[in-house]
């Protein structure tokens, strides 16, 4: 049985009308029909794509791959936009239109009182669009183009509020920093087109293993692998967008987007797109051990170092970032030890339970009337019970309680990781553990200062009721009681949490264990992978885990939290005094920013200018350009009988020369 | 009609160009309508060059031959390969736009303003067409006085040194030109490019050709170091001097490496690749880094211009390192056809870039970057397409600024990997340029009174920016049709580079 292309192109495209309609035609449609356009579109592309999951995993449909139109041809290169849906895509297409759609619905009470209410419906269309061209690819070129479609979204919402000084900035950073990373990510397709001699995914696949053995001359008389080097590039290039150390930077400041998209595409989506583009190009990985080593410790790294940051943060939307980045590396040092499926699994789950974790803060935001804070939060359980419970959902599924969705995921890694031989295992299997204990740490202090505890925000009744979107208010002053956010925002949660549950259960039999995948991941080494027991189900697996190491971990994460922020507070302004040294290097965040600032920013303007007023206006202009002209104006006096200004001279003399010159030729050769 | 269409395209808007004058500087409001009369017939007659090129063979077409003066055996020799059907296409649709930009800011001798434009659509399109090497050099010097006008007379404060640093770099490009012209006149008693791309030359001879038109070509495009003209004519032009020289005149530069020094010297053009090469790259990084701090916008769009065509010589140069060296035709095509590309979308984004400055200008009277701020406040459908180009300026996949320089990048790898990883540093510099203008200008709170009272764009101006935009992102979803009606002619021009004429 084949997949209509019909169905996928009306997936792909419902989402972009949606975008145009609310976007062009705003002042037209107004509000309600901005957010009706679009949540339809987005809701087609969604029923769609499980089906044609459906039919992929249950009716026996096959992957489809084939193209839609030729995007250029010249010579014997050409290139295409068509689509490769097998299991991998279709499973992503489910989670980004099902995330999307709660998205959607979401930002009806998130934006209720925007200005940019049809603007940001517009976006986040277009940015679900986006997303689909990048999963549904066949090729690289394509890839490449929703690799950048999604960053221009992200860029256009991280600067949503664009008054915002620190939006716009973020918002420029964000694409200048995914740019040094587009920059590996182009060069790894150039190599790709250079020995394939072609950009499509199944003639490069099929075709990988001619690359082992070839080699490049980065540096003369010193060949490299050329599979090391291409993949490499390719995965700088996921640095970028999975925001991986050292190019995590742009993902924290991201934040200053609104709430919904924070969750669509700085949590669930956009920023796993390096993780499915690994996966994607698992045949190439698997050529260099150098490559995977490389990813391995990346990601390893940050797993570990970005967690300890969201333990002293106290914005509870760069908790969660922090969370993300930690979680984005589990996913990569999972690619870095060829566990591709646990990785993609972990990918699902994560996108699930961390865009509940994003929504429900998002919920407390509206409720605290956008202050972000955790310090002036507290004892939010009795207002927003729905929240509350949703964000313990999450909460438990991220820190990996046996029998979550993220259970499944974060031990498969952790068992992948442990098992691997290659280079750098042992330092990430540090890493990644670690990372369990400071992830439950940091979650569980979220949960506590946010819902448990004192209320330390001061309600003033009857002083003023300004709803004020941007939080100009004295911080930690509400007009009114807080209360649970409207239907729009609590559905949304509820639908997120099922799968916070359930999903991991449901599926690690057939995505881990079982043949899910099929030949969209392929694993050339099979110690890396399938190298655990046998599956023994997933309630067993739940029973063991409690036994395991992680939960182990998590439970003195976890532990350690209540002790603190439910029990002894003035512990942690203790602790923090006596560790100042290292609070503080968290609290800088190890001073990438600054060293950047100075470094990259700063020197380039220095560099731009020395080349300007030194190159360009000094020598070229004052030495060789003004200097002639002062000689030739010294030899012949010409100049200042030029310098007139009047401009039909200078036109005169031309044409006259010119028929001087013709002349004279005439003369001269004509004869 | 068909037989006399590329002279139609030449002499109608020159005609025009005439008729506009003749109506004198008091009736401003006929003129206006009189010279879009003209540019629109013109752009109306160059659709039959698109529609009837016969892409597929890739030969010149639309062949007019007549003597010119018989003495020294010159003709008026016209016809057009893809690529010139592309640019003269270009030409006849950017003319169109600039006429209707100049509709509101334009009061001054409107009409000598515009017949200065029309003259110049119609001696572009003859460079673009001439085959024969002196009716070419007779164009390509003749489309410099309207230029010389259009920025001398409507220009900024310093028009006279812009104009006269403009003169002094073309005068001297343009001349070392003529003398290798005349002296390959001599060897051939011919002026027929056809015939002189035959003409068996050493290497020595190539290489002294190949110098006199790379200084001519060079300071068009402009290359690293002689670009600093640009900027200074740049800012002291009118919006529409600016978008005509970014749009059409840089590509002339371009055009003629491909007409001229590729068929004419192609073993010096091997021989001295490299240094192409890498004066192209210092254009891309070098341009890029000192576009990052102009204050004044129109300049830090023109540095953005010598970076842009930094990747239409290396397309070109390139190729001949490929096709030359490792024999590599395929990635030749997708090198010389990335420098057609990039040629033609740099007319569309640059154009539209400068285009756009010119509508705050029209407000604000100030190119400075620090005047502005939050003009997204009050012009938000502006601040729409300025974020538009902006992105195909930074080539994002989408948009025909991705398109050209792909491919060179591409073409680039199969060389050597380091030319690929500097081309490829656009991506970077590129986005921090334009973001950071954009950042400057477009977003954040109004900043001042004068932002603060401006006008969202009006019909007229939503019009050509949206035209520009229609063009970026037609070509930037879908370029096969570009690629297509060029590829035959790229091909030709790559194959002829490997005939060995030396020796």
């Amino acid at each position: 049985m084949q997949l209509n292309p019909t169905i996928l192109l009306i997936i792909a495209l419902a989402p972009l009308v949606g975008a145009v309609v609310a976007g062009i035609f705003r002042s037209q449609v107004g509000r309600i029909g901005a957010h009706t356009v679009t949540i339809a579109g987005v809701a087609l592309s969604c029923v769609l794509s499980f089906y044609v999951l459906y039919q992929l995993v249950w009716g026996g449909a096959e992957s489809y791959n084939a193209n839609l139109y030729t995007w250029f041809q010249v010579g014997g290169i050409d290139a295409h936009v068509g689509f490769l849906v097998d299991r991998l895509t279709a499973m992503m297409m489910v989670v980004v239109t099902f995330v999307s759609l709660m998205v959607h619905v979401y930002t009806i009470g998130y934006m209720a009182e925007d200005d940019g209410y049809q603007r940001f419906f517009s976006y986040i269309a277009l940015f679900t669009f986006s997303m689909l061209m990048l999963v549904m690819s066949n090729n690289f070129l394509q890839l490449f183009f929703g690799w950048e479609a999604v960053g221009l979204v992200s860029y256009l919402l991280i600067g949503f509020w664009f008054k915002r000084p620190t939006a716009v900035f973020a918002n420029m950073k964000a694409f200048i920093v995914n740019r040094v990373g587009d920059f590996g990510f182009l060069l790894g397709i150039a190599g790709v087109l250079y020995f394939f001699h072609t950009l499509d995914y199944a003639t490069v696949f099929a075709h990988s293993e001619a690359l082992s053995g070839k080699t490049l001359e980065i540096f003369s008389g010193n060949p490299w692998s050329a599979a090391t080097v291409i993949c490499i590039c390719l995965f700088i290039g996921a640095m970028g967008k999975s925001a991986q150390v050292p190019l995590h930077v742009w993902l924290p400041d991201s934040m200053e987007g609104p709430t919904p998209i924070s969750a669509l595409i700085h949590a669930a989506t956009m920023v796993t797109a390096g993780i499915f583009m690994v996966a994607r190009m698992s045949p190439l990985f698997e050529l260099s051990e150098t490559a995977l080593s490389f990813v391995l410790v990346i990601g390893a790294t940050t797993a570990f170092f970005t967690g300890l940051i969201g333990i002293v943060q106290n914005d509870i939307k760069r908790v969660v970032a922090y969370s993300t980045l930690s979680q984005l590396g589990y996913m990569t040092a999972a690619l870095g030890v060829s566990a591709y499926s646990a990785a993609v699994f972990h990918l699902m789950t994560h996108a699930f339970f961390k865009a509940l974790l994003f929504l429900g803060a998002g919920s407390v935001i509206i409720a605290m009337h956008h202050e972000q804070d955790m310090r002036y939060m507290g004892g939010l359980r009795k207002y927003m019970p729905i929240t509350f419970v949703t964000a313990w959902i999450g909460t438990l599924a991220l820190t990996g309680m046996p029998g979550f969705a993220g259970f499944y995921s974060k031990d498969a890694i952790i068992e992948a990781v442990g098992e691997s031989h290659r280079w750098g295992a042992g330092y990430a299997y540090l890493c990644v553990l670690l990372g369990v204990f400071v992830t439950a740490f940091y979650s569980f202090r979220l949960l506590y200062l946010t819902f448990h505890g004192k209320e330390r925000f001061v309600v003033d009744h009857g002083h003023g009721h300004g709803h004020d979107d941007h939080g100009h208010h004295e911080p930690g002053h509400l007009a009114h009681d807080p209360h649970e956010s409207p239907a729009v925002v609590t559905w949304p949660l509820m639908a997120l949490a099922v799968p916070s549950i359930v999903i991991g259960a449901l599926t690690v039999g057939s995505m881990l264990h079982g043949d899910y995948f099929g030949s969209a991941v392929r694993v050339a080494h099979e110690a890396g992978e399938g190298a655990h027991g046998e599956f023994v189900g997933w309630f067993q697996t739940m029973l063991e885990g409690f036994v395991g190491a992680p939960f182990i971990l998590a439970f003195l994460g976890f532990a350690l939290a209540t002790y603190i922020y439910l029990f002894n507070p003035a512990i942690a302004d203790k602790t923090k005094n006596a560790l100042y040294p290292l609070w503080n290097m968290l609290d800088k965040k190890y001073w990438f920013d600054p060293i950047y600032q100075a470094v990259f920013a700063r020197g380039s303007v220095v560099l731009g200018r020395g080349l300007w007023k030194g190159g360009d206006v000094g020598v070229i202009d004052n030495v060789l350009i003004d200097g002639s002209a002062a000689a030739v104006a010294r030899t012949a006096g010409v100049v200042r009988w030029l310098q007139t200004g009047y401009l039909y001279t200078y036109a005169f003399a031309m044409i006259l020369g010119l028929v001087f010159l013709l002349g004279g030729l005439w003369w001269v050769v004509g004869k | 009609m068909m037989q006399s269409l590329l002279s139609i395209l030449i002499w109608l808007p020159i005609a025009g160009g005439f008729a506009v004058l003749a109506l004198g500087t008091h009736r401003a409001k006929e003129a206006r309508w009189l010279a879009l009369a003209v540019a629109v017939a013109t752009f109306i007659v160059s659709i039959p060059l698109l529609t009837g090129y016969d892409a597929a063979a890739g030969t010149m077409q639309f062949i007019e031959q007549h003597r010119w003066i018989a003495a020294i055996n010159a003709n008026y020799h016209l016809g057009v390969d893809g690529i010139s059907v592309a640019l003269i296409v270009l030409t006849t649709f950017v003319t169109v736009l600039v006429v209707l930009g100049a509709w509101d800011s334009v009061h001054d001798k409107v009409n000598q303003y515009l017949a200065a434009f029309l003259v110049l659509e119609g001696l572009m399109v003859g460079v673009f067409c001439a085959l024969d090497a002196l009716l070419f050099y007779v164009f390509f010097e003749g489309m410099l006085i309207p230029m010389f006008i259009i920025i001398g007379i409507w220009g900024g404060p310093r028009r006279v040194y812009a104009t006269l640093k403009f003169f002094l770099y073309t005068f001297f490009g343009s001349i070392f030109m003529l003398v290798g012209l005349i002296w390959l006149y001599m060897q051939s008693n011919s002026w027929e490019l056809s015939q002189l791309a035959a003409l068996k030359l050493t290497l020595t001879q190539q290489s002294w050709l190949f110098f006199a038109f790379l200084v001519a070509f060079a300071v068009k495009v402009p290359m690293w170091p002689v670009h600093t003209w640009l900027p200074d004519a740049h800012v002291e032009a009118p919006t529409g001097g600016s978008v005509i020289l970014a749009a059409i005149m840089l590509k002339i530069g371009g055009y003629g490496f491909l007409r001229f020094s590729l068929p004419i010297t192609p073993d010096a053009s091997q021989h001295f690749a490299w240094l192409l090469i890498a004066l192209s790259l210092i254009a891309v990084i070098y341009i890029g880094f000192v576009a990052l701090v102009q204050e004044d916008m129109k300049k830090l769009i023109a540095y953005s211009s010598v970076s842009h065509m930094g990747f239409v010589t290396l397309g070109i140069f390139i190729a001949l390192a490929l096709v030359r060296v490792s024999g590599n035709k395929d990635a030749a095509y997708l090198g010389v056809s990335g420098a057609m590309v990039q040629m033609i979308s740099h007319g569309f984004v640059s154009g539209a870039m400068f285009s756009c400055i010119g509508v705050i200008y029209d407000r604000m009277h100030t190119r400075m970057i620090k005047d502005y701020g939050g003009v997204v406040n009050t012009m938000p459908w502006y601040a729409a397409f300025v974020v538009f180009f902006a992105m195909a300026n930074c080539g994002l996949p989408g948009t025909s600024g991705f398109v050209g320089e792909f491919m060179v990048i591409l073409a680039s790898f199969q060389s050597n990997f380091w030319i690929a990883a500097l081309a490829a540093f656009t991506l970077i510099i590129g986005a921090a340029y334009t973001l950071w203008l954009v950042k400057r200008v477009i977003w954040g709170e109004v900043t001042n009174d004068h932002v603060a009272k401006l006008k969202d764009i009006d019909a007229r101006e939503a019009l050509v920016l949206g035209a520009f935009a229609a063009m970026t992102l037609l070509f930037g979803i879908w370029p096969e049709p570009l690629t297509h009606l060029m590829d035959a002619s790229v091909k030709h021009i790559v194959d002829q580079l490997l005939v060995v004429k030396a020796g």
